[in-house]
């Protein structure tokens, strides 16, 4: 399948039989298109095992629709994704995904808890009934975030920074080995970012994988280990050292960004 | 003896009435969440024909002909808005507006077209059903509900509409994770391995069911009452999607029993004649309780 596309994408040339086997999210030559044009077009993503990996790119560039896409919650025209090298399908109870907080009508009837238990929901089934366990875990989810206090409360009362906390409690509930997650820092207050991050860096600490879509580019050197530039097509893949350079972010953003801008990000990160 | 007459007249209409108004507003509360409420409307209308010829073809109303002549119906519908979105470069909502609203006519005039006069079909039948005629004349008084003779010459009415209630509850009460997980977020749903596009159509295919049913016996305007007004008042009692469903419950059967008391003496009360149609004070009832719930109810919205 991939044959048939042409190559535009940079091949970095390392052994991928490897890497596909290892890789806790391996993506080759995915291409998603909504309508005429394509909103991403044949991508190669392997992230690292054990590391936070941020997807950064400009508006529109299909960041969320490559994670969609990897999740199967959009289908490809092409390309695939594995999953500690296992197609996704068999591998469901290992991920964790945090969809966009507004992508969600947070009117819904339904409590912090509630949501916080939905991360058990494969382990609960369609009928198995929830136990005090379940709720002691959900509860420990919840606490871990600072949102323990807020069980009882409808959704629709938080404020974007708590309702974005109670996403990833839902994640934590999942108890999953990978990850991801689409602009989790978006419009949140600054102490819900420390809170979020904290507990990313706690996962990439037990081993677990972080993959995020990414918006802030002046915490990406902070905040993550690689970094994947995507506009469309992909642009740069590596650690942030090596990839999130002043040229691969011209090339990515164009003319959006200032080139003193870049020099200060870029700079910054040395 | 009041039971007897009880028994006979207003029993069957009064289950029949309430079973339609639950068989709805259960599936209704998911619709009206997804912000698809007039998908009920829709398929309300878009099954006409469907009975229709159905019926035409057949030369009688039974549960499988209209089932199958709805469902062919649906089927004609989503070829056509696709047909016309694609052709007409218009988009989805306009295609199903003149879809629904065409099939619906097209319906209207077959049934003015063809001989219905040996059964109780016309258009004033589609618009508001027949719940006062759906008597039970072997009903001697509450010993009857235990005599199997009397039982068998129940209106087959109701015994659609209870199969199909049965059907609608297992149907959400088996898929009750799945739906309310997809339905407030269905890309997570997705990524856990929950088929939502299948669950969002076979949520849509039992409405449709608690629809065609529900149709032949109290016709479509209680039909789109039902997929709304309960749910949407339910949703304003609790903050809760559990409760929201008891109360939207407890809305219908409120409806159902008081629209159709009031429809046979509420007239009477007032100095009238004659009573007004059931199917419709029960529309209104449930309007009525809505008002009243955006007006007084705990979890009306702030602004």
């Amino acid at each position: 399948m991939k044959d048939a596309m042409p190559q535009l994408a940079t091949d970095e040339g390392r052994p991928v039989a490897d890497t596909l086997a290892q890789s806790p999210l391996a993506i080759r030559g995915m291409t998603v298109s909504y309508g005429e044009e394509p909103a991403i077009f044949s991508i190669d993503l392997t992230a690292e095992p054990g590391a936070m990996t941020a997807i950064i790119g400009p508006n529109g560039a299909g960041k969320s629709t490559l994670l969609k896409a990897a999740l199967g919650i959009v289908r490809p025209l092409s390309g695939r994704a594995t999953v500690f090298g296992k197609p996704l399908a068999k591998q469901r109870a290992r991920i964790a995904y945090v969809p966009q907080r507004a992508s969600v009508d947070w009117d819904f009837p339904t409590t912090v808890m509630d949501v916080a238990l939905m991360g058990l929901s494969r382990e609960l089934g369609l009928l198995r009934p929830v136990r005090a366990r379940h709720v002691t875990r959900a509860l420990a989810c919840l606490d871990r975030v600072g949102m323990a206090d807020f069980a009882d409360r409808q959704i629709g009362q938080l404020s974007g920074g708590q309702q974005q906390r109670v996403f990833l409690a839902r994640a934590l509930a999942q108890d999953a080995e990978l990850y991801l997650l689409d602009e989790p820092f978006a419009g949140v207050d600054a102490a819900t970012e420390r809170a979020i991050i904290v507990v990313l860096k706690e996962l990439r600490a037990e081993g677990r994988t972080v993959v995020a879509v990414h918006h802030d580019l002046s915490t990406v050197a902070q905040y993550f280990d690689n970094v994947f530039l995507i506009n469309r097509r992909k642009i740069a893949e590596g650690s942030v050292e090596t990839a999130f350079t002043a040229a691969n972010l011209q090339e990515a953003y164009g003319g959006r960004l200032a080139t003193g801008q870049i020099d200060q990000l870029v700079l910054g990160t040395v | 003896m009041i039971g007897a007459e009880f028994m006979a007249l207003s029993l069957p209409p009064l289950l029949i009435g309430t079973f339609a108004a639950i068989a709805c507003a259960l599936p209704g509360n998911f619709l009206v969440l997804r912000r698809q409420a007039l998908i009920g409307d829709a398929i309300s209308h878009v099954v006409l024909p469907g009975i229709v010829v159905a019926f035409l073809v057949t030369g009688r109303i039974g549960t499988w002909p209209m089932m199958l002549g709805a469902a062919g119906a649906a089927l004609i519908a989503v070829g056509l808005i696709e047909l016309i979105r694609r052709l007409g470069r218009v988009d989805a909502g306009a295609a199903m507006g003149v879809t629904f609203t065409a099939m619906f006519a097209g319906g209207v005039l077959l049934l003015e077209q063809s001989d219905t006069s040996s059964v109780h079909l016309d258009v004033q039948h589609a618009l508001y059903g027949n719940l006062e005629s759906l008597i039970w004349l072997e009903a001697a008084g509450w010993e009857s509900l235990l005599d199997p003779v009397a039982l068998a010459s129940l209106p087959p009415e109701l015994t659609r509409i209870t199969v199909t209630l049965v059907a609608v509850v297992a149907f959400i009460r088996l898929l009750w994770r799945p739906l309310k997980i997809s339905t407030f977020d269905e890309g997570f749903a997705r990524a856990q391995g929950v088929p939502a596009t299948i669950l969002g159509l076979a949520l849509v295919v039992t409405a449709a069911s608690a629809a065609v049913a529900a149709f032949d016996a109290v016709g479509s305007i209680i039909v789109i009452a039902m997929f709304i007004c309960p749910p949407a008042a339910a949703r304003l009692m609790t903050e809760r999607l559990e409760a929201q469903i008891w109360w939207s419950v407890a809305f219908a059967c409120l409806s159902a029993v008081l629209g159709y008391v009031l429809a046979g003496y509420g007239p009477l009360w007032l100095g009238g004649q004659n009573s007004v149609s059931a199917a419709g004070m029960i529309a209104t009832v449930s309007g009525m309780i809505l008002a009243a719930t955006a007006l007084f109810a705990p979890h009306r919205k702030a602004s």
